[in-house]
């Protein structure tokens, strides 16, 4: 694939020169993106990878020159040749005037664009018609009942069932997947030569994440367009790049063919971001020894939670159906094991976290668990005393690191809330616990006075383990504890659980949307699919040779780190009558 | 775990240097502040507001003469009816050289010859001289021990200036406007702490709770705020008995402003609890083993203050224009009462400001700590939550 | 989305209900009754009354009965288009509150699509020239606007107009057309009139409207749907229009539910001041001579007014936006 050693410039759809994007000026404007050069050919795929606050999405859209003011282009060139052909003139674009006819009639025409968010990227009170019918109305000189034809035609290339119909649907009636799908039908409307994709799949489940990927690829190919993808997951890139350009601090570290930046990037940033990826493609559970005894901490019997549905005031005639967020789940837990529960959004692997703590209340079933002193209790019917006990036991760790301290207490009054409530330490002896526990998770004392506001995002999560660990827990619930953290953190994290596990004699069931995280850190897994539990089985198995056909689906959709091996192509699709789920 | 072999993680990178001037540090109320400082106006409206409820603190000591009385010079056989205000002199220069010595310059009582109208013209010869802590009337400092020290007044007792000018009866607007200050001021902020206390226990009730309860308190809020104000008061003010002390008047006046006032602080502290409720901290308190009144007080509460100060500052100004509307109809506070309504009820006739434009003054004052209140509030909502962004 | 409006009028029942039951509790509230202070006029102006020709009133005008059978009668009557008898004025209610209950209507809603006409194009000039001289300048109209209360500034222009501009701003017709039938020349006439007291009542509603315009507006105007049709080609005014202008105006026209109760209150006041033929006047009078059937049917049309108004902004809202439409 890679054989563009002697691209002629005939190829080079766009050439980008010094491009540098400040926002605000003089001294103390920040430098966005900073004198970063890029060639994007025709055809291909252009992967540009960073993680937050890199500058790529600011590069990206400095292209089409939308960058939201302050923000302005100040140097640098970005010549645009349409068809290559000779005769072709090759425009600028950074000379183009912003608001001016010349770049409006790129915009949407040559270079379409395509956003992260496809819910707030639509407008809420337009049909998806009215909106995918202005960009042809604008470009084309068709009238209205062309443009729709052509409107539900491109419904139906981008695989949205039932495009005569849909074409009338808000944003709210459609799914995640197939708002993406209409935006990508939206930024096809009059056949652009570039497509910006500026993270069109962040939002989206892994599964629906391959589908789209897919598309893209499928569409890019029938179209013949020239991509430039926006990500921060190196997976994403190893499965559809065909060059990659590397940001950082709004500089482009390196820029060259995928297989060159995978297997022989001379870059230590850029091997970090690869190495921490597939960091996560290994168990580090296995690499341990076990602490997994024989006898179960926690067994679920046959759990349901249904959300009544709400009858409206006066007999409404659209009152919300009743919902089955979980569905007779059974499950146990070995004391020392590491249970992982995985699924996509809605799965209920979020509610189930939130029963078996009790944080909601159950419709149906049992959760017994055995407390230290060998008596086993119901947490299903519990008495608000016996769960005090329990919460004692078990504790638990939140996805949010930002919303699960209250930003308005110091560190030290957070970890210590535990201790002091439940009467176990104050004054001096309680600053000492403090000053141990923050230690535990690698903090410094020192830490204890200040606010939330002053740490990080890695670093709130170790003050929130800390807080779980306060009261010597013997069973720890993580929901998503390393989604919300920059990939790089994320092991760094689980590692510090697994070391606490060793040392504490702890249980763990982490919750997690991400196979990669599950499988580093569980000994065993279930999978969750709409309220039920699919299949459950060893981490290995589950992510190696998984048997039921949506775990199938689900692990063959993750995206790998091998550009030479990319797996979306030959993806499982999971289908209930015949429909993609 | 056993402290004997507590396990130590490698340590992780923080930063404890102090890098951004101790803002590591700095509570809710700190960072607050320092937003709020970031909003000249507010600050300015804010240092307003202080001087307002301060002159109503001290206004006797503020004030150089008795409002009630009608006053007169010596010599003079009446009072002075719609005497023009007269400015301040600070330096005299009538002795060749400059020198600090206050002074009000006296007008002199003419008519005049084509429209037979009564009217004041400057006396060059006499003056009055003005000076700092003199004697006046007598009167009990925040109701502690009898003096008769003001801030300032002529030198001479039984002298007579007007600042504001003088209304129908002789008496001195500038002293009356700040006596009227004492209560409209402590009349805003007393209804809303009645507000406050109505708004907090509904809103409260409605938003911790939710349900069947939430939803009867809503419609009530929904009824009220459907509803228009001035005419239900009006209705409300024209049941109190006119022979009542001001007293009785007051605090009936300030609880029927409070009764609709309530409504927008029980729609804010009904929203923060309900979006709060089901915040992760809030969750994470309840898992660490806190009573339901510690989750309430310790942790919700706080984050709830803050938003609640900004709503009470933005209320005041509503119940001070209530205020000053009942009592300018006459439904209000009556005379002898002084209040900023009661003053501009004098201006209500025509013919009265046509003669005696002074009379607006009052209404000057209630503009003034009305945008004063509203700057400041805007400004406190705006700090309210120094953690977004 | 029938049903819905079907549903939000039928709740509306319960509210007029309420409404009516707190104009008859406020009207009950003072002390002694109007034969009470129609006996203390009498009185003072020298003439004695005796109980036997109280009591004796009191029986005609059924105030002797029982407060829920008095309440019963005037609720049954209003559905009949009965008001009540005026004590004071000696005639029924229905014939004196007639006109003055037009004018205020005309006077309210008049100044609220004032209002809107005002706040829209301010509010999104403020909110799309932020920081400019224009913007301070509408800012600065505004908080005045809001700082001030009605009667202030009815006073003030009162006194500005006979002072300056010798200029009648009282009442809302020329003596000739005071008392007249209605008649073209009487309504140019009116319409010559109105607009002082409509830019009067307007000032702080609009302030306010503008400030909540120019907020969501603002909201708005960096949403990510923005970029997206910007990245579609569109021209900056178009899409403005299109995109954020079309949206913020959804929270905007439920506003009239918040407005009018403001206008129609500021109305009552402003009324009194310039002596309009309003309700605002009479109101004032008939509570001051607890002429209850009066100022009962005064309280209950201004209030029926608001209710209805936040009736009609609620589905007009539920009509704009497809997200609330689609939920019933």
């Amino acid at each position: 694939m890679v054989d563009n050693v002697n691209t002629s410039s005939n190829d080079i759809i766009l050439d980008v020169r010094n491009l540098k994007t400040y926002f605000g000026t003089g001294e103390k404007a920040v430098r966005a993106v900073d004198d970063v050069s890029f060639q994007m050919q025709r055809g291909k795929t252009l992967c540009i990878v960073g993680e937050s606050g890199s500058g790529k999405t600011v590069a990206a859209r400095s292209i089409l020159q939308i960058v939201d003011p302050p923000g302005r282009i100040m140097g640098g060139q970005m010549l645009y040749n349409a068809t290559g052909e000779p005769g072709c003139s090759t425009i600028d674009l950074a000379t183009l005037h912003p608001r001016g006819k010349e770049i409006r009639g790129i915009r949407g025409h040559d270079i379409a664009m395509i956003f992260q968010e496809p819910m707030t990227s639509l407008s809420p009170i337009h049909t998806i018609g009215n909106q995918i019918c202005e960009s042809i109305l604008l470009h084309q000189n068709v009238d209205k009942a062309e443009a729709r034809a052509r409107a539900i035609e491109l419904l139906r290339r981008v695989e949205i069932p039932n495009p005569g119909v849909a074409i009338d649907k808000y944003t709210f009636e459609y799914s995640g997947g197939m708002r993406q799908r209409a935006m990508i039908a939206m930024a096809l409307a009059c056949n652009p030569k570039i497509l910006i994709a500026d993270e069109p799949t962040t939002a989206l489940d892994v599964t629906t994440q391959a589908e789209i990927l897919a598309l893209i690829k499928e569409l890019q190919l029938s179209y013949g367009m020239a991509v430039l993808f926006i990500t921060h997951d190196m997976g994403v890139v190893a499965e559809i790049a065909d060059e990659i350009g590397v940001m950082l601090n709004g500089k482009m570290l390196e820029f060259g063919p995928s297989e060159q930046i995978f297997y022989s990037s001379q870059n230590e940033y850029t091997g970090r971001l690869i190495d921490s990826v597939r960091k996560l493609e290994t168990s580090a559970r296995r690499a341990r020894k076990s602490t997994v005894s024989d006898r179960k901490l926690l067994e679920v019997r046959g759990v349901s939670k249904i959300y009544p549905g709400r009858k409206t005031f006066l007999g409404g005639s659209k009152a919300a159906a009743p919902f089955k967020a979980l569905d007779n789940v059974s499950i146990d837990l070995y004391e020392g094991e590491n249970l992982g529960i995985v699924g996509e959004s809605g799965s209920g692997k979020t509610t189930l976290g939130n029963c078996l703590i009790r944080v909601l209340s159950l419709t149906d079933g049992e959760v017994l668990y055995r407390m230290g002193d060998g008596q086993i209790v119901d947490l299903a019917k519990s008495s608000k005393k016996e769960l005090r006990g329990v919460h004692r036991e078990v504790r638990m760790v939140f996805q949010d690191p930002f919303a699960s301290l209250n930003p308005r207490m110091t560190i030290g009054q957070i970890v210590g809330e535990p201790l002091l409530v439940n009467g176990i330490a104050k004054g001096n002896e309680l600053r000492n616990r403090v000053a141990d526990l923050l230690a535990i998770v690698g903090m410094p004392p020192a830490a204890m006075e200040r606010y939330p506001h002053a740490f990080s995002g890695g670093q709130r999560q170790r003050i929130g383990i800390a807080r779980a660990l306060a009261l010597n827990p013997r069973l720890i619930i993580a929901d998503e504890a390393t989604s919300a953290l920059d990939v790089t953190l994320r092991s760094q994290i689980l590692d510090l659980l697994l070391d606490l596990q060793d040392k504490l004699n702890l249980s763990f069931i982490l919750i997690s949307h991400d196979i990669g995280v599950i499988r580093y850190f569980c000994d065993r897994v279930a999978v969750m699919y709409k309220g039920q539990i699919v299949e459950t089985g060893l981490a290995d198995k589950i992510c190696g040779a998984p048997e039921h056909p949506y775990t199938k689906a689900l692990i063959s959709a993750v995206p790998g780190t091998h550009p030479r091996d990319k797996r979306i192509v030959n993806r499982h699709r999971y289908t209930i009558d015949g429909k993609a789920a | 775990m056993s402290e004997s072999n507590t396990p130590t993680a490698p340590a992780v990178q923080v930063n404890m240097a102090n890098l951004r001037g101790g803002i590591e540090y700095a509570s809710q109320w700190t960072l607050m502040w320092l937003r709020f400082k970031k909003h000249k106006v507010a600050l300015v409206s804010m240092y307003i507001v202080l001087a307002l409820y301060l002159m109503a603190v001290f206004a006797e000591f503020l004030a150089p003469f008795d409002p009630e009385v009608a006053l007169r010079n010596e010599g003079d056989y009446k009072a002075k009816a719609y005497h023009p205000p007269q400015g301040i002199h600070l330096f005299d220069t009538t002795g060749g050289g400059i020198s600090f010595s206050p002074y009000v310059e006296v007008l002199k009582e003419k008519v005049d010859p084509e429209s037979l109208k009564k009217i004041y013209v400057a006396d060059a010869e006499k003056k009055i001289p003005v000076s700092f802590f003199v004697h006046g009337f007598e009167y009990k400092f925040l109701g502690l021990f009898k003096t008769d020290i003001h801030f300032f007044g002529p030198k001479k007792h039984g002298e007579v200036f007007y600042l504001f000018g003088s209304d129908r009866n002789g008496r001195d607007m500038f002293s009356r406007v700040i006596y009227g200050g004492r209560f409209t001021l402590s009349l805003g902020l007393i209804g809303v702490l009645l507000s406050v206390v109505f708004g907090i226990f509904l809103g409260g009730i409605s938003g911790y709770y939710g349900g069947r309860i939430d939803w009867v308190v809503q419609r009530l809020v929904e009824f009220i705020i459907s509803l228009p104000t001035i005419p239900i008061w009006l209705a409300m003010a024209a049941a109190l008995p006119k022979e009542w002390p001001p007293q009785y008047q007051y605090m009936a006046v300030t609880v029927i402003i409070s009764l609709i006032g309530w409504t927008q602080l029980a729609r804010v502290v009904r929203g923060r609890l309900l979006s709060m409720r089901g915040d992760v901290f809030v969750v994470a308190a309840q898992l660490d083993g806190c009573s339901e009144g510690r989750v309430i007080f310790r942790h919700m509460l706080p984050s709830l203050a803050s938003h609640i100060i900004a709503a009470v500052t933005l209320s005041i100004p509503l119940m001070v224009v209530a205020e000053t509307s009942l009592s300018f109809l006459g439904l209000g506070l009556q005379p002898p009462a002084i209040s900023w309504g009661v003053l501009l009820k004098e201006a209500q006739n025509i013919r009265s400001i046509a003669v005696a434009p002074w009379l607006f003054i009052p209404g000057g004052a209630v503009v003034i700590a009305v945008l004063a209140l509203n700057f400041m509030g805007d400004g406190l909502r705006d700090a309210a939550d120094p953690y977004s962004h | 989305m029938l049903s819905y409006i079907l549903r939000r009028l039928l709740s509306a029942i319960p509210f007029l209900f309420m409404v009516s039951l707190t104009v008859f509790v406020l009207i009950q509230l003072p002390p002694g009754d109007f034969v009470d202070s129609w006996a203390a006029a009498q009185s003072a102006s020298g003439e004695v009354v005796d109980m036997a020709t109280m009591i004796d009133m009191r029986h005609r005008y059924g105030l002797d009965q029982n407060i829920l059978v008095q309440y019963f009668h005037w609720i049954v009557g209003i559905m009949q288009g009965d008001f009540g008898y005026s004590f004071e004025w000696n005639s029924p209610v229905s014939a004196l509150i007639g006109e003055r209950m037009n004018l205020t209507l005309i006077l309210s809603v008049g100044t609220l699509f004032l209002t809107w006409g005002l706040a829209l194009p301010i509010g999104i000039y403020t909110a799309v020239r932020r920081y400019s001289i224009g913007d301070y300048f509408f800012t600065f109209i505004g908080f005045i606007g809001l700082a001030v209360p009605h009667f202030l500034i009815a006073l003030v222009l009162m006194y500005l107009s006979v002072k300056y501009w010798a200029l009648d701003v009282t009442g809302l017709f020329s003596s000739e057309y005071a008392t007249a039938p209605w008649s073209w020349g009487r309504v140019q006439d009116l319409l010559n009139h109105l607009w002082i007291p409509m830019i009067i009542l307007g000032l702080g509603s609009t302030a306010s409207l503008i400030r909540i315009m120019r907020a969501n507006l603002i909201d708005q105007l960096y949403m990510p749907y923005v970029v997206t049709a910007r990245a579609k080609g569109l021209s900056e005014v178009r899409l403005l229009l299109k995109y954020p202008v079309r949206i913020a105006l959804n929270p905007f026209v439920s506003t009239i539910g918040m407005i009018l109760p403001q206008l129609v209150s500021g109305a009552v006041i402003m009324s009194i001041v310039l002596n309009l033929p309003t309700a605002g006047p009479l109101l004032y009078q008939s509570l001051l001579s607890q002429d209850i059937y009066l100022s009962g049917a005064f309280l209950l049309l201004l209030s029926m007014m608001t209710v209805v108004g936040t009736l009609i902004s609620d589905i007009l809202l539920v009509i704009l936006d497809p997200r609330i439409r689609l939920e019933q």
